[in-house]
């Protein structure tokens, strides 16, 4: 009933994004975009982090990855910018994963804090390469790409372009909640909870955590294509430590182990910066110590809020009844 | 005692960290339907036997086998592949899940599917058959959606022999799992083991004798590591060496 009850809140809340964005000003349906295409990353860590127990400070590497793969492939060899596209998309899922399966060798024995720290330099590498690789990635300028595909319908167009993020969205949400509950992502918060209990239940739990890493990449490398197209430019600025950060803002705001928790905590992010940036010149604080206050005090994030709510309210009416007894009686 | 195949067998094994040696030069045999008990005071070695039986720690020296084959060098998962199960001293659970949710994850364990990605866990109906059996036995099946960290301890101790169960061993080994229940619960406890499979092996180590002599048959004395003694429960319970040990004079 509960499960069912949520599943209704959260179609209502994608129809409504879906039927309200085409009416909204040209801003902010690139912003909505936007948010869509973070959410998508925002969950696959939240696999990692919420799911598996694992916090990743590296998932833009596998943005940045799909990203300079859709430009490099558009802008050398005009490739992926007609039907071809939906090859791309496929080729940025595959190069996430394929980075994430190399990365992963190195990240995924590590535990707790050394994987956070491997997971952080492995990203630096690929910011590096994007930096330093000047005559396959541009350097500090990036590469700017030429347009949008166009395949009977023009990408090109904003609302257009929406509707085909969207899709993707809803696709990899609906992938990724069937994940959560299979036996393999009931495994994952086995080992999330108490991982040498589940070697000795047979589990090969490295194994595990090695495909969950590789599956976030691989939505990571989705997200990239994605993002590519939507910002029209892609830059070392895709791939610094601070996207990364972002994500797992997102997936912290929104409330870790939820999936829907991350795409929640990225349509915040998104727009809070948006907004904030042309408010005052020292938003990023403003977006760290969100960060931090939600850490403190709401350490499930805002997915838990109903759930606190009700807790205050059972403890707020037994607190009266302990109070006056005589009345409620 | 059966002839045949032992479930497991030590064979001079030993463990050592840094100077200290846990555990030296073991040899052991079980065989399917042993009920055999490890006693030995604090410190003995006793759960580094099990750490290494079970492959949480790695042996200094010596082999495992289990039903024979050299498992030595085998991580934790593929020795419970061959019909290993344990519990541990310290309540080992996934507190945070339903009794449900960690006994489904035990029954999942050795199964394949446990790398289903496309499917929910709920529409599998073998493993929730499974489940039902398992808690009702425990009688455990009305408070299936009960967090486990909200049972108390001796409810968590049974919940961890029900989730060594799951994997249905032919061997199983138990470390105190009567530790800090009252005497009532754990004569429950010994009742329970007793009804449990004639073929399954349990080693069982235990400070409460009550349960030792209830369960078992034969003992096993660990002192220093060293395996000291080994006879029928009568024969351990009038041994002077062993009265010598608790006694702090050994
Ligand atoms: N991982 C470890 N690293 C270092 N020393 C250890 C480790 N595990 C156990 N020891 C030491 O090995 C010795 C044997 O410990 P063990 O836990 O096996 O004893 P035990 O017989 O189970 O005792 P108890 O009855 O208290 O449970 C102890 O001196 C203990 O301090
Ligand atoms: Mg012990």
């Amino acid at each position: 009933m509960e499960s069912r009850r949520k599943l209704l809140i959260v179609i209502a809340a994608l129809l409504a994004v879906l039927i309200v964005t085409p009416f909204a000003n040209s801003y902010v349906i690139v912003l909505v975009t936007h948010a869509l295409i973070f959410a998508i990353l925002a969950m696959s860590l939240d696999i990692l982090l919420g799911f598996a127990g694992l916090p990743s400070l590296g998932q833009a590497a596998y943005l940045g990855m799909g990203a300079y793969l859709t430009a490099i492939l558009a802008t050398r060899f005009q490739f992926g910018l007609d039907w071809t596209f939906g090859l791309v998309v496929v080729l940025g899922i595959l190069i996430g994963a394929a980075t994430a399966a190399l990365f992963g060798l190195f990240a995924v024995h590590a535990g707790g804090v050394y994987f956070l720290m491997i997971t952080l330099a492995l990203g630096m590498c690929v910011w590096g390469l994007a930096y330093r690789w000047n005559s396959l990635t541009g350097g500090d300028n990036g590469i700017v790409l030429p347009t949008r595909p166009e395949f009977g319908i023009q990408l090109a167009d904003d609302v257009t372009y929406f509707f085909v993020v969207f899709g993707f969205f809803v696709a990899a949400l609906a992938l990724l909640t069937v994940l959560v509950r299979s036996p393999f992502g009931r495994s994952l918060v086995g080992i999330r909870e108490n991982e040498p209990r589940m070697r000795i239940l047979g589990y090969h739990t490295w194994l595990h955590k090695y495909l969950a890493f590789i599956i976030a990449g691989g939505f990571g490398g989705l997200a990239g294509v994605l993002w590519a197209h939507a910002h029209g430019l892609v830059s070392p600025e895709d791939v610094v430590l601070a996207t990364s950060v972002d994500a797992l803002l997102m997936v912290v705001l929104g409330g870790p182990g939820t999936l829907v928790g991350g795409a929640v905590g990225a349509g915040i992010v998104v727009f809070l910066r948006e907004y904030l940036s042309t408010l005052v010149p020292w938003w990023q604080y403003v977006l760290g110590g969100v960060y931090v206050l939600t850490i403190l005090y709401l350490p499930g994030g805002l997915m838990s809020v109903p759930e606190r709510i009700r807790g205050w309210r059972a403890r707020w009416e037994n607190g009266v009844r302990v109070k006056f007894p005589r009345h409620t009686s | 005692m059966n002839g045949g195949r032992p479930a497991l067998e030590l064979r001079g094994l030993s463990k050592s960290f840094g100077g200290l040696d846990a555990v030296r030069d073991v040899d052991l045999k079980i065989f399917p339907g042993d009920r055999k008990a490890i006693i030995g005071p604090n410190g003995a070695g006793k759960t580094t036997l099990f750490n290494l039986i079970s492959g949480v720690l790695p042996a200094t020296s010596g082999q495992v086998l289990l039903f024979g084959r050299d498992v030595t060098r085998w991580p934790s998962h593929r020795r419970t592949a061959l019909g290993m199960a344990r519990t541990f001293q310290i309540t080992s659970l996934f507190p945070k899940l339903t009794v449900l949710d960690n006994v489904l994850l035990a029954i999942g364990g050795l199964r394949r599917t446990k790398f289903v990605m496309w499917r929910f866990l709920s529409s599998y109906r073998d493993p929730h058959e499974k489940a039902r059996r398992l808690l009702e036995s425990a009688g455990y099946w009305e408070r299936r959606d009960v967090e486990v960290r909200q049972l108390s301890h001796g409810e968590q101790r049974q919940i961890e022999i029900v989730l060594a169960l799951a994997s249905d061993p032919k061997i199983l080994l138990l470390d105190e799992p009567a530790a800090g229940l009252a005497s009532g619960e754990s004569r429950e406890m010994a009742a329970f083991l007793k009804r449990l499979d004639p073929d399954l092996a349990i080693l069982l180590i235990e400070h409460d004798m009550d349960v030792v002599f209830d369960v078992v048959d034969r003992i096993s004395v660990l002192h220093f590591g060293r395996m000291v003694e080994d006879g029928a429960t009568s024969e351990i319970r009038s041994s002077a060496k062993v009265q010598e040990i608790y006694l702090g004079t050994g």
